[in-house]
């Protein structure tokens, strides 16, 4: 899931080059760049890799109250640096963004965070892990011998909207990719991926002024790399499917002026990740929305012949657009067809 | 009037007006323009002269210089035997402002003053004003009823009218007029003109006037035809 | 045809370049002291818009220590963390590479936007400047100087006041070696609801609301008000000098419209063409207006700006930029000027009949009925004005109240001037002197429009001299009684201060501490002052209002002093109980005036002073020297106490500098004064010389009787110096009733102080001479053309063909 670096690659490129640094196509001076076959270790690997450019804490939720009606919840929390490695107070070159939404079908409300790591306004940490930017929070729950990431307690608020929910998973983590190295375009970009896509979530959410009891399942991604995307990639969709037999589904296919890349992970029940054979998945747009001037389609239909998925997806809401510093729709789906079910939509680069 | 009466009216006293191989040319962008090439004529108190000739004969430059407004090239007029020659802007203009009445073809009135003020205004400026003599005109004019009015409330042949009667208020003793019904239509232009005559004659004022309308000069004692800056016959 | 059309139309104008020239100089004259005016005011308010808010936060609530000093960024931290949207600032001083700097630094992280008036997060800048070494953005001027010679990247920003560079706080925290330190907190506007309350988060902070910004702008928004009026009267008196060129212009073409309507031309085609030109116009004179603008704003502007650091302590532009907006609202202001001025020609274009006369009818002649009108709407702009003046408040009502009269004696002008000449027409005896009058009663409606605009520019120099005078009177008087000391000494330190004291007290006859203390006075902006009751206070220190032994009350009753500003903002008088700041409430004893201070000010005896402000630096003295003694004593502080000698400063050189801050106050308003009554003049010069050529047909039958052409001239002479004369009288009570208006309404909001009114009968006078000599300049060549007149010109009034 590298592609979603895109973002703080758009935010900071332009300064970047402008600044006369080195282009962001070619690799990152000075960073450090996922290698295959690099053992991950936990809970290390669940802080920040300074010496990597980018890297996230990325959890979506498919939510439901109790009459049923659906809601998605978004939280996350971006880092880039200026430079690899830390530094002291304000000239920390780690800087952090958090992005939060709550999406019903009606509303989509949404807020932006920005601050550095070095002065504590932002930063994660490992024991006990906790991520967090102002007042909003990703705290580890779980026991002293349980891996962190196994129990959490979210929170995220904006002027319009808080929530705070408990997630607890009893699976284990999935690695993308080569057990965590993950393969991005044909031209060789990688990153560390992987993912706690197994919560079962409670908690409760207050969207204008109403409070509201909530419960779903959740799906986190973190993934972290230097390297950004080939100068051709205009743009991605990405899918985490949450289907009701149990089984899981990571997909994302770039965008390029050639014939594109997808891929993916198949998840069974039980929690192992069957890395899916590059362009096996295919996502074909069905019908578009216009949002916020733009053409974005908000009704898809995947096929995965491996393994007979062949489903449609349909936005709860299809102006989930999160117009946030680097602007990008995000939002919770419905599953129908061979595996129904329910997951969250990203896309970006649609114009 | 025949020739006859015209000739005794010339002996009745010494000339009013002498006028002496005038010349005047005017320059203009195209070169020196003559419009008089030496006119002579002479005119008896109580005498009335036709001036007749084409456009641009010399007709309107002569009653100017008669009036004293502008100034010959050479050659002298005289009236009442002053020379106009010898005599300064100051003593021209007094010489208008107590000898000589201007009836001209168009903007004889004063717009600011009403008819009341128009009249009584040359007369006044001369230090004559007759009340009775004024009165008699108003009534023979028939302006009794326009007294408050201002010119522009007045058509053509009421403002000439208006134009005369100012002018014999102050009792010239020479009458100089300018087609004064070259505007009008042809019924006002005769009862102004004879009023005009009649009223000049029982003033004993001498009368000039330029007209282009040989029927017009056929009701005046004497006329002299301009042509070309110069008079053709009498 | 259209071009042929268009020929015809613009042959006129070349036969006639005088009222071509009349007409480009009438809009660019106009558009030129409007726009000029405006540039003024918006380079002005840029000014103070870089100013106010590269302090980063003035329109924004912001959290601050008590004693304005820093504090850690610590609080930064716990309120963020706490879900409160608050950004650091860090403000200072200090020396980069010999140069004087003022440092802002800003987080753009958390900055919220528009809180400086530059944006460090703007894309291809925000990585740059907060990497290190970093870049600074830099006003132009320090940019010049510094680039090259420090390890950061300079980008200069025009919208930065001279002086200022903008950093990330980091950086700026290691510029300013305040390591760790901020001096404020911005409080976004938007904050999420369920917070915990700021007092118990950071309780040792201030919470402020925006009210500094607002001050300023309320205060120097008098000032600009005042420029824009005397724009816009110049504005309108430049119109003056449009219409009657136009006017005449669409008169002496009636016959070319009626040929051009007869040989096809439609009506609508005709305005259209007619449109056409005038818009050609407009661009032209529209474009001069601007250019000429510019030269005005550059002139205006080093008094704009004297006066704005000198009365209100903003800092005023220093230089001016062409700015596009001006070029479109010039352009527009002349369309708008064009047109309306030409409208009523226009008009009758598209209602005249194909076979109308072509005889150029006389302008239509100001009838009673009009003049009645126009009466009947003087009474009501002039019962407004005292309506509002009785009920009305505020600096706008003020302007208000001023328009209204202005308006009304304007409108009211041409009936008196035509009863009154109707009266004079009367008593004529004459028959030259009754037309005189006749025909100056028939000029007068054509000349009424230029003649309004000399009232106006008249009355509004009888205003303001009045103003002005009054002011200079009682400023001088104060000034006089309030600096008693002979000898004004500032220290260096605190510690010199005392051993300064030391060193004077034998040597003089009284030495007077005066420290000061910027600090709040209830929640405005201001000062307090100590002071040690003497006798020089007591015998000198004007009182405007006071309770009895108010002087004792303040050294012994820990009563205090306010200045009028303050009185008159919080409307408080003397007996009243103020509250000075937490814990600290004191009855005033008396009120005192304190011309020139924008802001409040209290004093209160020193002992108590040195108590509430412990720390006040106790740098400045006066001393109240021995008879004949005051030399020797200065002389001394340099030779033997060894102070710089620009330290001291005598009562002359302090009273001095006074007066050249209060010059250069009205220098501005002198100024535009000056060009409104030349524009004035220039409407008249227009208007008479357009009346000239119209004047020979009313002229030439009075020559024609026997009246002299000179006497003629000397009569038009003296006919304008009558009109003149009669419009000065008519100014003088309009003067005096803005005079009251800006004393008593005007200057009491925009400054906070009333005066007393002093009226100098010798001024008008004098304006009565300048009025008559802009009169007698402006018909001296129509005077002089109709002198010389060649006879052959009058005499074609009677015979030529119309």
């Amino acid at each position: 899931m590298s592609v979603r670096c895109l973002f703080l690659c758009l935010w900071l490129c332009a300064s970047a080059h402008a600044q006369g640094f080195a282009g962001l196509g070619a690799p990152a001076k000075g960073f450090a760049s996922p290698v295959r076959g690099g053992e991950l270790s936990f809970p290390a690997d669940h802080g920040a890799h300074s010496e990597y450019r980018i890297e996230w804490w990325y959890l979506t939720a498919n939510l439901e109250d109790s009459q049923g009606r659906p809601y998605g919840a978004q939280w996350t929390l971006f880092r880039t640096a200026l430079t690899p490695g830390e530094g002291g107070g304000w000239s920390d070159p780690q800087l952090y963004m958090g992005h939060a939404a709550l999406t019903s079908r009606t509303d989509h409300v949404f807020a932006e965070r920005l601050g550095r790591g070095g002065t504590g306004q932002a930063g994660v940490r490992t024991s006990p892990f906790g991520a967090s930017i102002d007042d909003w929070s990703m705290k580890s729950l779980a026991a002293a011998e349980a891996d962190p990431l196994s129990h959490l307690e979210l929170f995220a608020a904006g002027p319009a909207f808080s929530y705070r929910l408990t997630a607890k998973s009893d699976r284990p983590l999935i690695l993308h990719g080569d057990r965590g190295y993950s393969l991005k375009s044909a031209s060789g970009q990688a990153s560390y991926y992987y993912s706690q896509p197994f919560y079962k979530v409670t908690g409760e959410i207050e969207l204008n002024g109403r409070r509201t009891k909530v419960s779903g399942q959740a799906w986190l991604d973190r993934e972290w790399s230097s390297q950004p995307l080939a100068a051709d990639q205009t743009g991605w969709d990405w899918f985490s499917l949450h289907f009701d037999n149990g089984e899981k589904l990571m997909g994302f296919s770039l965008r390029d002026s050639a014939n594109g890349f997808s891929s993916g992970t198949w998840i069974s029940r039980e929690g192992r990740g069957i890395p899916l054979s590059r362009n096996s998945l295919k996502a074909i747009p069905l019908a578009y929305t216009r949002v916020e001037g733009r053409r974005i389609p908000t009704r898809w239909r995947i096929v995965l012949e491996a393994r007979r998925i062949d489903v449609t997806l349909r936005a709860i809401n299809p102006k989930a657009f999160m117009k946030t510093s680097a602007p990008y729709w995000e939002g919770p789906v419905t599953i129908s067809g061979s595996h129904p079910g329910q997951g969250y939509l990203e896309m970006t680069g649609y114009e | 009037m025949n020739r006859a009466i015209a000739m005794a009216d010339e002996g009745r006293g010494t000339s009013l007006v002498e006028v002496r191989e005038v010349v005047k040319t005017y320059s203009t962008s195209e070169g020196p323009l003559p419009v008089l090439s030496g006119v002579s004529f002479d005119l008896n108190a109580g005498v009335s002269l036709a001036l007749t000739g084409e456009s641009g004969s010399g007709k309107s430059t002569l009653l100017h210089l008669l009036a004293g407004l502008d100034r010959t090239d050479s050659g002298s007029i005289r009236i009442e035997g002053t020379e106009l020659e010898r005599l300064g802007d100051a003593e021209l203009s007094a010489l208008r402002r107590q000898r000589i009445g201007l009836v001209f073809q168009q903007f004889n009135l004063i717009p600011s003053l009403d008819v009341r003020s128009n009249i009584a205004f040359h007369a006044r400026l001369a230090g004559r004003l007759d009340p009775s003599w004024r009165d008699e005109l108003v009534e023979r004019l028939g302006l009794s009823g326009l007294l408050n009015r201002y010119p522009e409330q007045l058509s053509g042949g009421q403002q000439q009218r208006v134009a005369i009667a100012r002018t014999l208020a102050m009792r010239p003793i020479l009458v100089l007029a300018d087609e004064p019904t070259g505007n009008l239509d042809e019924a006002s232009a005769a009862s102004v003109l004879a009023l005009m005559l009649d009223l000049v004659r029982a003033s004993g004022a001498g009368l000039i006037m330029a007209t282009h309308s040989l029927r017009i000069a056929g009701q005046l004692d004497r006329r002299l035809h301009l042509s070309a800056g110069r008079i053709l016959a009498c | 045809m259209l071009t042929v059309a268009l020929k015809a139309l613009l042959s006129h104008w070349v036969r006639s370049p005088f009222q071509l020239t009349m007409m480009l100089i009438g809009l660019s004259a106009a558009t030129a002291l409007w726009s000029g005016v405006q540039a003024v005011n918006s380079e002005a308010r840029a000014s103070y818009d870089s100013a106010a808010s590269q302090v980063a936060g003035e329109r924004f609530s912001r959290l601050e220590a008590p004693d304005g000093q820093d504090f850690d960024e610590e609080n930064f931290i716990r309120l963020r963390r706490a879900g409160w949207l608050v950004s650091p600032v860090l403000e200072g001083t200090t020396i980069l590479q010999g140069e004087a700097v003022r440092v802002l630094g800003v987080d753009p992280l958390t900055l919220p936007s528009g809180a400086v008036s530059v944006d460090p997060a703007a894309p291809g800048r925000l990585g740059a400047f907060l990497s290190r070494p970093g870049l600074i953005l830099a006003s132009a001027d320090i940019a010049a100087k510094l680039s090259g010679r420090i390890p950061q990247t300079i980008e200069t920003s025009e919208d930065l006041p001279d002086g200022t560079v903008v950093a990330d706080i980091g950086l700026a925290q290691m510029l300013l070696d305040r390591p760790g330190r901020i001096s404020r907190l911005i409080v976004a506007s938007e904050q999420r609801s369920g917070l915990t309350a700021l007092q118990s988060l950071v309780p040792e902070l201030e919470l402020r609301a925006p009210a500094a910004a607002n001050d300023l702008a309320r205060l120097t928004d008098s000032f600009h008000l005042n420029l824009t009026a005397f724009g816009f009267l110049a504005f309108v008196v430049g119109l003056f000098i449009v219409y009657s060129a136009v006017g005449l212009a669409f008169e002496q073409r009636r016959p070319t419209f009626r040929t051009l309507r007869a040989l096809g031309v439609s009506t609508a085609t005709l305005s259209g063409l007619l449109v056409f030109e005038l818009g050609v116009f407009a661009l032209v004179g529209g474009a001069l207006g601007v250019v000429l603008g510019y030269g005005v704003a550059g002139l205006l502007l080093p008094g704009v700006s004297a006066t704005l650091e000198g009365l209100y302590g903003a800092v005023g532009p220093q230089s001016l930029t062409l700015r596009p907006s001006w070029w479109i609202s010039g352009m527009a202001l002349s369309a708008l000027g064009v047109f309306a001025a030409s409208a009523q020609g226009v008009w009758t274009i598209w209602r005249m009949p194909v076979l109308a006369s072509a005889q150029p009818r006389a302008w239509a002649r100001a009838s009673r009925a009009v003049r009645l009108w126009q009466a009947g709407f003087a009474c009501v702009f002039c019962a407004g004005a005292l309506i509002l003046l009785q009920v009305g408040n505020g600096l706008l009502a003020g302007f208000a109240v001023m328009g209204g009269l202005l308006l009304g004696a304007a409108l009211a002008l041409p009936l008196l001037l035509s009863a009154t000449l109707e009266g004079l027409r009367r008593l004529a005896r004459t028959p030259l002197t009754e037309w005189f009058f006749a025909d100056t009663l028939l000029q007068a409606p054509r000349l009424s429009f230029a003649l309004m605009a000399l009232l106006m520019a008249l009355s509004a120099n009888v205003g303001v001299g009045v103003m002005v005078s009054s002011f200079r009177l009682t400023f001088n008087a104060w000034l006089d009684q309030r600096f008693v000391a002979d000898v004004y000494v500032s220290a260096r330190s605190s510690e010199e201060g005392d051993r300064l004291f030391a060193f004077a007290a034998p040597r003089v006859q009284e030495a007077l501490p005066i420290w000061g203390a910027e600090a709040r006075l209830g929640d405005l902006p201001g000062e307090i002052f100590g002071v040690a009751v003497s006798a020089s206070y007591r015998d000198h220190w004007p009182l405007l209002e006071a309770v009895p032994g108010a002087w004792d009350r303040v050294e012994t009753g820990g009563e205090i002093l306010i200045n009028e500003q303050l009185a008159r903002r919080r409307d408080i008088s003397p007996g009243d109980v103020f509250v000075l700041g937490p814990g600290w409430s004191a009855r005033i004893a008396g009120v005192y005036s304190d011309y020139g201070n924008p802001e409040g000010q209290a004093l209160v005896e020193i002992s108590e002073f040195r108590r509430r402000f412990p720390d006040a630096p106790r740098l400045r003295y006066a001393f109240r020297t021995r008879e004949g003694d005051t030399d020797a004593f200065m002389r001394s502080l340099v030779s033997e106490f060894g102070l710089p000698s620009e330290a001291i400063i005598d009562q002359a050189q302090i009273k001095a500098v006074s007066r050249r801050i209060f010059e250069q106050t009205f220098a501005v308003t002198a100024a535009l004064n000056a060009l409104t009554l030349s524009v004035a003049g220039l409407a008249l010069f227009a208007s008479l010389m357009t009346l000239s050529s119209m004047r020979v047909s009313q002229l030439a039958p009075v020559w024609a009787m026997g009246a002299r052409l000179p006497g003629l001239a000397g009569l038009e002479l003296l006919r304008t110096a009558g009109l003149a004369l009669l419009v000065t009288l008519a100014a003088i009570p309009t003067g005096l009733g803005l005079a009251h208006v800006l004393l008593s309404v005007v200057n009491v909001e925009a400054f906070g102080w009333r005066l007393p009114m002093h009226v100098f009968p010798g001024d008008w006078l004098q304006l009565g001479v300048l009025s008559m000599i802009v009169a007698l300049a402006s018909t001296l060549i129509p005077a002089q053309r109709l002198a010389y007149m060649s006879p052959s010109v009058l005499l074609k009034v009677f015979t030529s063909e119309r």
